[in-house]
């Protein structure tokens, strides 16, 4: 675990050193701290505060472009009969927005270190699609990269805070492991084999975020009792903020709406 | 026979060769970023660590462009070991016997530095390639590497012009400002494909360099009219620049249509493909108009330009491109 944090560390600072100047504000400020000497805190599940909510999405559906996979004939085998749309915007069928990032911008104490959570999140290459499309993590979180697919795949994060890198992946590869030292919303991945291929990673500097997924809605559990202000992030839509206030125990719901 | 010894006809027809591969390299260039495909090969020199990739997706293009390059460079390498040992008879004649006015000693020893400079180039090529792929595409590589991608065509055309016209001699400053504008609009334009400014910039230089193009042009072309050795590249240059202009306005509007594209769109990739290789083509027509205006042009074989002996056949520089011999 040491070596983790560590790690994350000096590719922070690595970063911060290679790109100074302006920066997004939702990705400046935190940076993957180890915890000095003392454990770092988890969320408190059972006396913190709770927000959880849904993205509703209202308008007319978008018609999304069936994605041509032709250039490669593996990818489309694994599409017959029915092809692949983009996954760019995927409306639920209880009218909720699916692949919403959600995490809490602002608001928690300043000085707390937060324990990586627990629990592998893998991106997956299948169908020459990543899946899921959009995953969050923590700074100093590990995530696995597989490819359960019989064709070649190049992972290229485009962070603009984070250091960049680009690496293969051969059918039936082992799984890497990678994770982002510095907060950033969101990270843009892409495959320059497949270049329909796109996913999207939102690192944050403590573990409070969540993606929404098939019923639209999110929950997160365990924050201290604050005001904060909540974002949620569509690839397509844009960001969206709300302020909430949360006690201890306390529930609260929040409802983000976006239109087409 | 023509103005030198048959060597130097292959030579010609060699150097030709070797600036059409690297129209060819240009065109797979193109198609490597406008499918967005440079870095489907995560890794240089080796391929997917090997020397033959699996060719699917974007590798298809990214390796079709390393496999031209290496090509490309091999060649360029025999050109200037070609052009270097070329050597005129020791009197400025030709081999066909006739004496040609202030030959120069060695006509082809400008062609060899510059052969050797496009060797330069290729390597630096290779080298930012690697950059590019290594350092997972910085900017100021990437646009270096269509800079230079560009440069190395325009000299390989400078090289070919050269075998027929000569090197020496002084230069009309309107065909240079033409060249020097157009080349910098290339470089303008991979700034706009890298995202590192606006088309705006483009545009505006576009005008500029149309401007110029329409300036020293048809200054070239009605003061020629009679003249094919100066007509012909200057109306090709005209016609070329013309296209690009169109090809410029079909690439933005193709941009803003396909704007939410999940994937790169044929259409797309059409215009900006032909975009990018006409832009070679403007810029190289700009070189051979340059070299062709010299005042010197073509003295190298003797400034009487072209004789045609009784038989009927033509001799001298402007029969090298038959139609080129004046009726
Ligand atoms: C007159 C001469 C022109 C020249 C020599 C020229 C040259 C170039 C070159 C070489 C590139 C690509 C660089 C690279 O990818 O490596 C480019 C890109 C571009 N040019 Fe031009 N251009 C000209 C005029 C125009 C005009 C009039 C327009 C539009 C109104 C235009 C619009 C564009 C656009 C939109 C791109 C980016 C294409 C893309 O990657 O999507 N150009 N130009
Ligand atoms: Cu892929």
């Amino acid at each position: 675990m040491k070596k983790i944090w560590m790690g994350a560390v000096l590719a922070g600072s690595l970063t911060l050193g290679g790109c100074g100047g302006d920066k997004p504000a939702e990705t400046a400020k935190t940076e993957a701290t180890a915890p000095a000497g003392g454990a770092a805190a988890t969320p408190d599940e059972a006396n913190g505060g709770t927000i959880t909510g849904k993205v509703a999405f209202a308008g007319e559906k978008p018609k999304m472009a069936t994605l041509d996979m032709s250039a490669n004939p593996a990818c489309e085998r694994a599409h017959k009969g029915s092809p692949q749309k983009s996954e760019e915007v995927v409306v639920n069928e209880n009218g909720t927005l699916k692949y919403t990032f959600v995490w809490v911008k602002s608001g928690l104490p300043a000085d707390k270190q937060w324990a990586v959570p627990a629990g592998t999140t893998s991106l997956d290459q299948n169908g020459c699609m990543y899946k899921p499309r959009v995953i969050g993590l923590m700074t100093g979180q590990n995530f696995e990269i597989k490819n359960s697919d019989p064709t070649n795949h190049n992972i290229h994060p485009q962070p603009t805070v984070n250091t960049d890198w680009n690496e293969s992946q051969s059918p039936g590869q082992a799984p890497m492991t990678k994770s982002f030292g510095r907060q950033e919303v969101m990270i843009p991945v892409k495959c320059n084999v497949h270049p329909w291929m796109r996913a999207y990673i939102g690192v944050v500097g403590h573990p409070f975020f969540a993606v929404t997924g098939d019923d639209g809605t999110f929950t997160i559990k365990g924050l201290p009792p604050g005001t904060y202000v909540i974002q949620s992030w569509h690839e397509k839509y844009g960001p969206m903020e709300q302020t909430v206030t949360v006690g201890a125990k306390e529930s609260k719901t929040v409802e983000f709406s976006y239109k087409s | 026979m023509h103005l030198n010894s048959v060597g130097s006809l292959w030579l010609r027809r060699y150097a030709m060769f070797v600036a059409c591969c690297t129209f060819g390299l240009v065109i797979a260039g193109g198609l490597v970023t406008s499918n967005d495909a440079a870095l489907s090969v995560p890794d240089w020199p080796l391929s997917w660590g090997r020397l033959v990739p699996t060719l699917e997706g974007g590798i298809r293009y990214e390796f079709a462009h390393r496999v031209a390059a290496m090509l490309v460079g091999l060649l360029t390498v025999g050109l200037a070991l070609a052009v270097g040992t070329e050597k005129p008879l020791p009197d400025g004649r030709g081999s066909d016997g006739t004496t040609h006015l202030h030959a120069e000693p060695r006509p082809s020893g400008s062609g060899s530095w510059l052969a050797w400079a496009a060797v330069a180039v290729v390597l630096a090529q290779a080298a930012l390639g690697g950059v590019a792929v290594r350092f997972v595409t910085p900017a100021w590589a990437t646009i270096a590497h269509a800079a230079l991608g560009q440069l190395f065509f325009a000299i390989l055309v400078a090289i070919c012009v050269g075998l027929y016209a000569g090197y020496g001699g002084g230069w009309a400053a309107p065909t240079v400002v033409c060249t020097v504008a157009l080349f910098s609009q290339t470089i303008l334009g991979a700034c706009v494909r890298y995202g590192v400014m606006t088309p705006v910039a483009h545009i505006v230089g576009a005008l500029f360099a149309t401007m110029l193009v329409m300036w020293a042009g048809l200054n070239i072309l009605l003061q020629n009219l009679e003249n094919p050795r100066l007509r012909r590249p200057a109306l090709v240059l005209l016609s070329i620049t013309f296209s690009q202009v169109f090809l410029g306005i079909g690439s933005y509007m193709a941009r803003i249509v396909y704007a939410g594209a999940p994937q790169p769109m044929p259409v797309l990739v059409l215009f900006t493909v032909a975009h990018v290789a006409v832009g070679s083509l403007a810029v190289g027509a700009a070189v051979a108009l340059a070299m062709l205006a010299r005042p010197n042009a073509f003295r190298v074989h003797g400034g009487t330009g072209c004789r045609r002996t009784p038989g009927g056949r033509s001799t001298g520089c402007c029969c090298c491109i038959p139609s080129w011999a004046p009726a």
